[in-house]
């Protein structure tokens, strides 16, 4: 599988990334600056990381989302390329308008770093076909801004189409019905505030969030 | 030229930032507050002539998010 990892000013889990993809699909992602306006050719799958693109001026992803880059993004993810936006990379992923929604500052106020544990809500996407539907994961947290809204037709589309991928088993920032991750409407873009690329290894303290990246690679693969 | 653009969340919209505000507010023993909400003010020193609809396009695609925020613009014409 040949992946990207977009890296913008301000991204500090695209090593993080990096390292999980490369462990799982064995081979080791491009690492593709915002900058540029073209993705590597027949990529298979792009991965926006999480951090601070942009120092979270004006809002958290806004000024990621208007880079060049995701331009060539928005194309792959119309074709069906595989999407996925961690943390960060979900902010970008809204505010780019790939998926509905916002990401608004944690109802806490507070930084939240911690294990979440999360249900899956839908194993037939790309992302979740390695879990099963209901079943109980822990991946870590750490945002600011993970607090996610849409208005209440929208949370009704997510949830009656099978778009909610992951939801928090408990209160972690104040989302709209716990809601922790989201799919685009084709299922190719995930968005997810939690960090599978920090449970991979038994080092990590979980291995959780593997099984997403091997589910990806199947189907990828297929 | 010069413009201001108000950026403010849209009604309904839970602010946890106003809600700290007026908390602090009414620790420093500030009484009779009903609400507080926090928005941003962005100013533009633009070419001379530039259109309302320029300036909303720049809402639309950057300043606001429509999804969670309302603008509303102030033209300063003669601030020059």
């Amino acid at each position: 599988m040949k992946s990207a990892v977009i890296v913008f000013p301000g991204s500090n889990c695209d090593r993080d990334l990096a390292v999980a993809l490369r462990e799982v699909t064995g081979r080791a992602p491009a690492m593709v600056w915002h900058r540029t306006s073209e993705l590597p050719d027949r990529v298979d799958f792009i991965g926006l990381p999480g951090g601070f693109s942009y120092g979270d001026y004006l809002r958290s992803g806004a000024m990621a989302a208007r880079s060049p880059v995701m331009r060539a993004v928005a194309d792959a993810a119309g074709r069906g390329v595989p999407v996925i936006g961690i943390c960060n990379g979900f902010q970008v992923l809204t505010e780019a308008g790939l998926l509905p929604g916002a990401l608004m500052r944690n109802a806490g106020l507070n930084f939240v770093c911690r294990p979440a544990p999360l249900r899956v809500e839908n194993s037939q996407s790309l992302f979740t076909s390695g879990y099963s539907t209901g079943e109980q994961v822990v991946f870590p947290v750490a945002h600011h801004d993970g607090n996610y809204q849409a208005d209440a037709d929208t949370l009704d589309r997510l949830e009656g189409e099978g778009r909610v991928a992951l939801r928090y088993l408990d209160a972690v920032n104040g989302s709209a019905r716990g809601i922790a991750g989201i799919l685009n409407d084709a299922g190719n873009v995930l968005g997810l505030m939690p960090h599978p690329e920090r449970a991979v290894e038994p080092a990590h303290g979980g291995t959780d969030g593997r099984r997403l990246f091997e589910g990806l690679l199947e189907t990828v693969a297929a | 030229m010069k413009a201001r653009v108000f950026v403010t969340l849209k009604p309904g919209v839970l602010d946890p930032q106003g809600k700290a505000i007026h908390h602090a507010l009414e620790g420093l023993g500030f009484d009779g507050v009903r609400d507080v909400r926090a928005g941003k003010l962005i100013e533009l020193d633009l070419a001379d002539g530039t259109s309302d609809a320029h300036i909303e396009a720049m809402c639309r695609r950057l300043l606001a998010n429509t999804v969670i925020e309302n603008f509303r613009i102030e033209r300063l014409e003669d601030a020059r």
